[in-house]
């Protein structure tokens, strides 16, 4: 077990921090599940913390000069490269630290991205962090595509579902490759702490990041972020479909703990994967084949995580 | 004063480094910058520097992670070349109006295609616009202290600006040469420690690159270009307590035996030294023939230029970069740019020479003086030549 972890007691109802390091009146759009999740995210951080943004809809709507919705110390750079720079604050502040030129004291470093900003075009600068063992956590708000540029698909798009570049049509049935396992790619790392969270279960989420933050060393959390707008569903709905994502075996949520698989929540009795895709316009044109081939596919993934909790 | 010794002009830039007490060195291997930051690897890990040497897996990151450490309030150095250089190109717009006084030095070399590592300027100039403060260094001296002079000048708080000093690959990075190295106590009396303006601070959060709406993006690229214009002046002041203290002088705009020259050349770099001994061979002749070398390229120090230029009718202008298609070299149009519709102004020849280190000898300079000697009573056809071409 991790000797951090140790002190944690655990966030709950009762303990449910009041501040908002991010502040609310930003720009996001009604019943966004990405700024929400962000919101637990730094609920769960507190004020010691530098955020390292990547370039995408967090940024762009917590930032427009000369707003900031941010009461934290934040940076935002380009795209990519979040993690780069998440691991220049951890190397200044580790060298400045040690030469008594700022006070001895620890702070968080969070670097934070979207799935594109991660899964694709980052993948180099968070495996790099990760490798050389700086001391941040990297936080994944995973929408499944580009939606600040107008809901382009990406790695995490999941199978068959519509986006601009992804379009269903004669020849298509949308996107055409499954859902990138980005945190297994993380794992893969050997970093001490990885997990998967949803807002739905809010006090999980928040766990995990506390924990993540915790962890001496790289720490990466993958967290389930819905997108009214670019996944056609009704923005009052965000909340649900996380727990549907959850609830279908779509969106496991676990921990990979020092290298060990442990499901935060087994589901026994799935729900069809057809009842979480109701409702939502980016897989309206699938046909049941098609369907019974995704739920063959989820199944066939949830069946492996379970085989990895057991195994480990 | 200490003595000069015998010491690779890179490892003279990463003791100016040391010197320095640099507080994080991101970078990534390319030649020909390599021996600069192996050397700094190895003072960190002797104990000598004690810094955060942070090995980076590309040039982009290490370009990343010198924004983030900057913000964080650290000094921060590291150095690139060619296609490293180009890699790391997107975030080098950044620091810039950001005000992160990021020193990177460059070792100057070829852009592939076909690749190249040997030298010209061709890896800088597709980076002229970066909004970064450069100079470029003739020789082992000036590369030491530059280094130096870089960081004094990028973290004065009027500046905040990042810096970049240009030494020119092989020809300067690994050449051996009589360096007089600063005592720890002579450089503590140049440069003060690193006090940022704003730094990513929990007891005093600021938000850094935010994003830039219609109404503001204007604004803030017209407040990045005034502070790099202002800049200039801080670089003068800097040189001139630096040659009070040490005794050695640098301006931005440097001449040789210009008095009465009615031709110029115009160089930039480490083949400054070449054509001063080859403007002493003219001399020698009896031709009217003098040296203006630029030091400072950004901000370009226009009413220094000129006045270096006095009243010389000829100026032979030599550019270490082919832009395919363009009117000429940048050096070249800069020039042309400066002196239009000036009364009086020289007549200008663009010239191309020494790229992926083909060597700029004493013989190509005299070519080029008079060839520029001819085009100004005959005008060319073309606006710029390529000089050293082999025939088959």
């Amino acid at each position: 077990m991790i000797p951090e972890f140790e002190k944690f007691k655990g966030f709950s109802a009762k303990n449910l921090p009041k501040d908002e390091p991010l502040a609310p009146g930003h720009r996001a759009c009604q019943g966004c599940g990405e700024v929400l999740a962000l919101r637990m995210v730094m609920k769960a951080l507190g004020r010691d913390v530098i955020v390292c943004n990547a370039t995408g809809c967090m940024e762009i709507i917590s930032s427009p000069f000369p707003q900031t919705a941010w009461n934290v110390p934040w940076i935002h750079v380009a795209f990519e490269n979040a993690a780069a720079v998440a691991s220049g604050v951890e190397s200044a502040r580790k060298a400045l630290m040690r030469k008594g030129r700022i006070p001895k004291k620890h702070v968080d470093i969070l670097a934070v991205g979207g799935d594109g900003a991660t899964g694709d075009i980052g993948l180099q600068w968070i495996s790099g962090a990760f490798e050389r063992g700086h001391d941040l956590l990297y936080v994944c708000l995973d929408n499944e595509a580009y939606m600040n540029t107008g809901v382009q698909r990406s790695g995490c798009t999941p199978y068959g579902a519509m986006t601009t570049t992804s379009p269903p049509g004669k020849k298509s049935f949308g996107q055409a490759t499954w859902k990138k396992n980005v945190p297994a790619i993380m794992a893969a790392h050997g970093i001490p702490y990885v997990a998967t969270a949803s807002p739905a279960y809010y006090l999980d989420l928040m766990n995990k990041v506390k924990k993540a933050a915790l962890v001496n060393g790289p720490a990466y959390v993958h967290i389930y972020s819905p997108c009214p707008t670019g996944w056609g569903s009704a923005g009052e709905r965000s909340v649900e479909y996380s727990k549907l994502a959850v609830e279908t075996r779509v969106f496991p949520l676990y921990e990979v703990i020092e290298g060990r698989y442990i499901m935060s929540r087994k589901i026994t009795k799935p729900k069809p994967v057809l009842d979480y895709f109701k409702g939502q316009r980016r897989f309206r044109h699938l046909t049941d084949e098609q369907i019974s081939s995704i739920q063959n596919k989820v199944d066939v993934e949830y069946e492996k995580i379970i085989k990895l909790s057991e195994m480990t | 004063m200490a003595k000069r010794v015998g010491v690779e002009v890179s490892i003279a830039v990463a003791d100016a480094v040391k010197l320095a007490n640099a507080d994080v060195i991101p970078a990534y291997p390319i030649t020909p910058q390599t021996h600069i930051v192996e050397h700094l690897s190895d003072l960190v890990a002797n104990g000598e520097l004690d810094a955060e040497f942070v090995p980076v897996e590309s040039e982009h990151a290490a370009m990343s992670c010198c924004c983030g450490s900057s913000a964080a309030g650290a000094r921060t150095f590291t150095s690139s070349s060619s296609q490293g250089l180009s890699l790391m190109s997107e975030i080098l717009y950044h620091p810039g109006p950001m005000r992160l006084p990021i020193v990177m030095v460059v070792a100057n070399r070829a852009l592939a295609a076909p690749i190249s590592i040997w030298n010209d300027h061709q890896d800088i100039m597709v980076q002229r616009d970066i909004g970064w403060i450069q100079t470029f260094a003739e020789n082992g001296q000036e590369a030491f202290d530059l280094t130096l002079h870089a960081f004094r000048v990028a973290e004065d708080r009027r500046v905040s600006l990042p810096m970049i000093v240009n030494i020119d690959g092989f020809t300067l990075s690994h050449v051996i040469e009589p360096i007089e190295i600063l005592s720890q106590e002579e450089v503590d009396r140049f440069l003060p420690s690193f006090k940022p303006r704003v730094r990513l601070d929990v007891k005093k959060p600021v938000s850094m690159g935010p994003v830039g709406v219609p109404e503001v993006y204007t604004e803030a690229k017209m407040a990045h270009n005034e502070v790099l214009k202002a800049s200039k002046k801080v670089v003068v002041q800097a040189w001139k307590e630096f040659a009070d203290l040490f005794g050695r002088e640098y301006h931005p705009v440097e001449t040789y035996r210009v008095d009465d020259a009615e031709a110029l050349l115009v160089t930039m770099g480490s083949i400054s030294e070449t054509a001063m001994t080859a403007v002493d061979a003219m001399r020698d002749k009896g031709e009217k023939v003098g040296l203006v070398r630029i030091r400072l390229w950004r901000p370009f120090p226009g009413p220094e230029f000129r006045k270096a230029v006095g009243k010389a009718q000829v100026l032979a202008v030599i550019d270490r970069c082919l832009p395919p298609g363009a009117v000429c070299g940048p050096v070249g149009e800069e020039l042309r740019s400066l002196f239009y519709k000036v009364p009086g102004a020289p007549k200008i020849f663009s010239f191309v020479a020494g790229l992926g280190g083909r060597d700029v000898t004493v013989e190509r300079f005299n070519e080029i003086v008079s060839k520029a000697r001819a085009y100004a009573k005959k005008r060319p056809t073309e606006n710029y030549e390529v000089i050293g071409v082999r025939e088959q």
